[in-house]
C-alpha cells in the first residue's frame, strides 16, 4: 500500500483517468441495487398499470386484453358508486389527518417536559404505532362489536346510543369507525416527529424570552409555532397523500360497506381488483387517484411558496 | 414551587396518563378477551377482567389451527425482507450521504415519487408480472415486493444515520491505504449498528403488518401469512372472538419486541434529520 502510494505521482494521466471514472462510477455502484429494485418492482408495474387504463383486463376472461381507449373513463365518469368514494375519502382523509395531528402536538408538547418515568411513558404512547394495522383494525372492530366490545355499552350509558349496537352496521355513522382505529394507531407519528422537532429547538431561546418577561402562551406562540411550522407542513402534506392511499383499516373493518357509505377510491380500487378481477377498471380508478393526489400536492406546493414569497 | 405550578404539573401528569391509558386500552382489551373463557364472554361481556381467566384459546390457535404455519411464514417473509433492504439500503443510504455527483437528486426524487403514488395501483400489474415467473402463491415472491416498497423509506433513513458520522473517520482510514469499501465496511457500518437495528425494526414491522399485497398474491393456504390467515380466519369462524383474539395476541408479539428494542433511537434519529434540514 504504502509502495503504491510512492508510485502514484509518476504514473501520470492514464491511472488518473482510470481514477476519474471510477470515482464517477463509484456512488452508482453503491446505489445501483436500490435503483434496479425500485425501476423493475415499482416503476415498470407503475407503467403497465397506466396502460392496464386504457385496456379491457380482466383476469377471469381469456379473450380480454383490448385497447379500449377512453372507455374505463366514461364508465367512471357515470360510475355513482365512484362518486360516492371520493366524498368519503375527502372526510377519512382530513378527519383522520386533523384529528391525529391535533392530538400527536398535544401529546409531543406533553412529552418534551422532563419528568420522573418520561422514558416509559413516551414508549407506552408510542406503542400503538407497532400494532400491524390490520390488527389495529380489527380491534377496533372487535371494540365496536356489542357482544364482546365495550364502546357500545359506553355510548349508550352516555346517552348518545338508544342501545348498545355497533356503529360499523350503521351507514350514518359507519366512516368514524375506521376513522378512531386511524387515529389511535396514526398519533404516534405526529407525536414523535413533533417531539423531534421541538427538542431541535435551542432551549437558550426560551430563557431568553422568559427573562423578556414573556409568558408561556406568547413563548408557544412566537417560539415554538415558527420552528414546528416546517415540520407540520411537510408531514401533514405527507400524510394526507398516505392517508388518502391508505384502505387496509376499511378493508378489514368494513370492506366499504354498508351500503358503500365507507368505500373510498383506494378501497374501491381493491375491491375491484380483488374481488371482481376487474383489473382494467380497477387501473382507470387508480391512475385517476394519482392525478388527484399529484394535483393536491402541486398545490400545497405553490401555495407554500406564495406565502414564503409573501414574507 | 408556587400552587400555580403544582397544579400544572398535577394537569400534566393527568395529561399524560390519560393518554397512557388510551393508548393501551385497545390492547388491554384484546388481551382480556383472549383469555376469556368462552362459557364467560357473553354474561361477562364488559367486565374489566374475566372472573376466571384461561389459556384455552391460546392452546386451540397453535395446536388446532394453522396459525403456527401463517406464523412461520410471516417470521420467514418478514426477517428476510428486512435482512436485505437493511443491506441495499445501507449502501444507498452511504451514497447519498457521502457523494455528490450528477443524477443524486434524480435519485431522491426518484425515492420520494415511489413514496406519493398509491401502492395499490400496483396490485393488478404486479399480479399480471409475477404470475408467469411462478412469483405468486410464494414467499419469494412476496419477499421481493416487500423489499422494493421499503427500499426507499430505508434508505432515506440509513443516510440519516450517516450524515451524524463524522466524514474525517473513514478520510484517515482511506490516507492510509484502505479503499473506500474497506473504510465504510470495517469503520463505518459498526459505528450505524443503531441505525441498522432501527431500520431492521421498521422494515420488519411493515412486513409483518402488509395485507393487501399478501391477500393478492397469495391464495395458497401453505404460503399465507398471518394478517391474511387471521382475515380469512375472521369471516370463516366470525363467531369465535377468543380464538381469534388470541391469534392476534400473538402477531402483537414480534412487532411490540421490535418496537420496544428500536423505540429510544426513533426521536432521537429523527432528531439528527431535523438538525440537518
Amino acid at each position: 500500500m504504502t509502495l503504491y502510494n510512492s508510485v502514484a505521482p509518476p504514473a501520470g494521466d492514464r491511472r488518473t483517468a482510470m481514477q476519474k471514472i471510477a470515482a464517477a462510477l463509484e456512488p452508482w455502484l453503491y446505489s445501483a441495487p436500490v435503483l434496479i429494485l425500485i425501476v423493475a418492482i415499482m416503476l415498470v408495474p407503475l407503467a403497465l398499470g397506466v396502460s392496464y387504463a386504457f385496456r379491457d383486463i380482466r383476469l377471469l376472461n381469456p379473450f380480454s386484453g383490448g385497447f379500449v381507449g377512453l372507455a374505463h373513463f366514461r364508465e367512471l365518469a357515470a360510475d355513482s358508486a365512484f362518486r360516492g368514494a371520493l366524498v368519503n375519502t375527502l372526510w377519512w382523509t382530513f378527519s383522520s389527518v386533523i384529528l391525529q395531528f391535533l392530538f400527536g402536538l398535544i401529546l409531543a408538547l406533553l412529552l418534551n417536559r422532563p419528568f420522573r418515568g418520561r422514558a416509559l411513558a413516551q414508549a407506552l404512547c408510542f406503542l400503538p404505532w407497532a400494532v400491524p394495522s390490520f390488527l389495529s383494525g380489527l380491534d377496533w372492530a372487535w371494540m365496536f362489536n356489542p357482544v364482546v366490545g365495550p364502546i357500545p355499552h359506553w355510548l349508550t350509558a352516555l346517552g348518545l346510543m338508544a342501545e348498545p349496537s355497533n356503529i360499523l352496521a350503521d351507514p350514518d355513522v359507519a366512516m368514524w369507525g375506521p376513522i378512531a382505529a386511524n387515529v389511535w394507531w396514526g398519533i404516534p407519528f405526529f407525536a414523535i416527529t413533533m417531539l423531534a422537532a421541538l427538542q431541535a429547538i435551542p432551549k437558550d431561546l426560551y430563557e431568553a424570552a422568559e427573562i423578556d418577561g414573556a409568558g408561556p402562551v406568547e413563548r408557544f406562540r412566537s417560539i415554538t409555532v415558527p420552528f414546528l411550522a416546517p415540520t407540520m407542513a411537510i408531514s401533514i402534506l405527507l400524510r394526507t397523500v398516505w392517508i388518502a392511499n391508505f384502505a387496509d383499516l376499511i378493508i378489514v373493518m368494513t370492506n366499504g360497506g354498508p351500503a358503500d357509505r365507507t368505500q373510498i377510491v383506494a378501497s374501491y380500487i381493491f375491491t375491484q381488483a380483488f374481488r371482481r378481477l376487474d383489473f382494467g377498471y380497477a387501473s382507470a380508478i387508480a391512475l385517476v387517484l394519482l392525478v388527484l393526489l399529484l394535483a393536491y400536492s402541486m398545490l400545497i406546493v405553490a401555495l407554500r411558496q406564495t406565502m414564503m414569497s409573501r414574507q | 414551587m408556587t400552587r400555580k405550578r403544582l397544579l400544572l404539573t398535577v394537569l400534566h401528569r393527568l395529561a399524560v396518563l390519560a393518554y397512557v391509558a388510551f393508548a393501551l386500552f385497545p390492547l388491554f382489551w384484546l388481551l382480556k378477551v383472549s383469555v376469556t373463557p368462552t362459557s364467560l364472554l357473553y354474561t361477562e361481556g364488559i367486565r374489566m377482567w374475566p372472573s376466571r381467566a384461561s389459556i384455552e384459546h391460546y392452546v386451540f390457535v397453535l395446536t388446532h389451527s394453522s396459525f403456527p404455519t401463517f406464523f412461520l411464514n410471516s417470521t420467514i417473509v418478514s426477517a428476510s425482507t428486512a435482512v436485505i433492504v437493511t443491506l441495499v439500503a445501507s449502501l444507498a443510504g452511504y451514497a447519498m450521504s457521502r457523494f455528490i455527483f450528477r443524477g443524486k437528486y434524480w435519485i431522491i426524487g426518484l425515492l420520494l415519487l415511489t413514496q406519493m403514488f398509491p401502492l395499490v395501483m400496483l396490485i393488478a400489474p404486479m399480479f399480471k408480472m409475477l404470475s408467469p415467473l411462478g412469483l405468486t402463491n410464494s414467499l419469494s415472491g412476496l419477499i421481493v415486493v416487500y423489499v422494493a416498497f421499503n427500499v426507499p423509506f430505508a434508505t432515506f433513513l440509513m443516510q440519516s444515520f450517516f450524515d451524524g458520522i463524522p466524514k474525517d473517520l473513514e478520510e484517515a482510514a482511506m490516507i492510509d491505504g484502505a479503499t473506500r469499501f474497506t473504510a465504510f465496511r470495517q469503520i463505518i457500518l459498526p459505528l450505524t449498528l443503531p441505525g441498522i437495528a432501527a431500520t431492521l425494526g421498521f422494515v420488519f414491522t411493515a412486513a409483518w403488518s402488509e395485507l393487501l399485497f399478501a391477500l393478492m398474491l397469495i391464495s395458497d393456504n401453505r404460503a399465507t401469512t398471518f394478517p391474511v390467515g387471521l382475515l380469512s380466519f375472521v369471516s370463516k369462524f366470525s363467531v369465535d372472538f377468543g380464538q381469534m383474539m388470541a391469534a392476534g395476541v400473538l402477531a402483537l408479539i414480534p412487532a411490540c419486541l421490535f418496537f420496544l428494542l428500536i423505540q429510544r433511537y426513533l426521536v432521537q434519529g429523527l432528531t439528527a434529520g431535523a438538525v440537518k434540514g
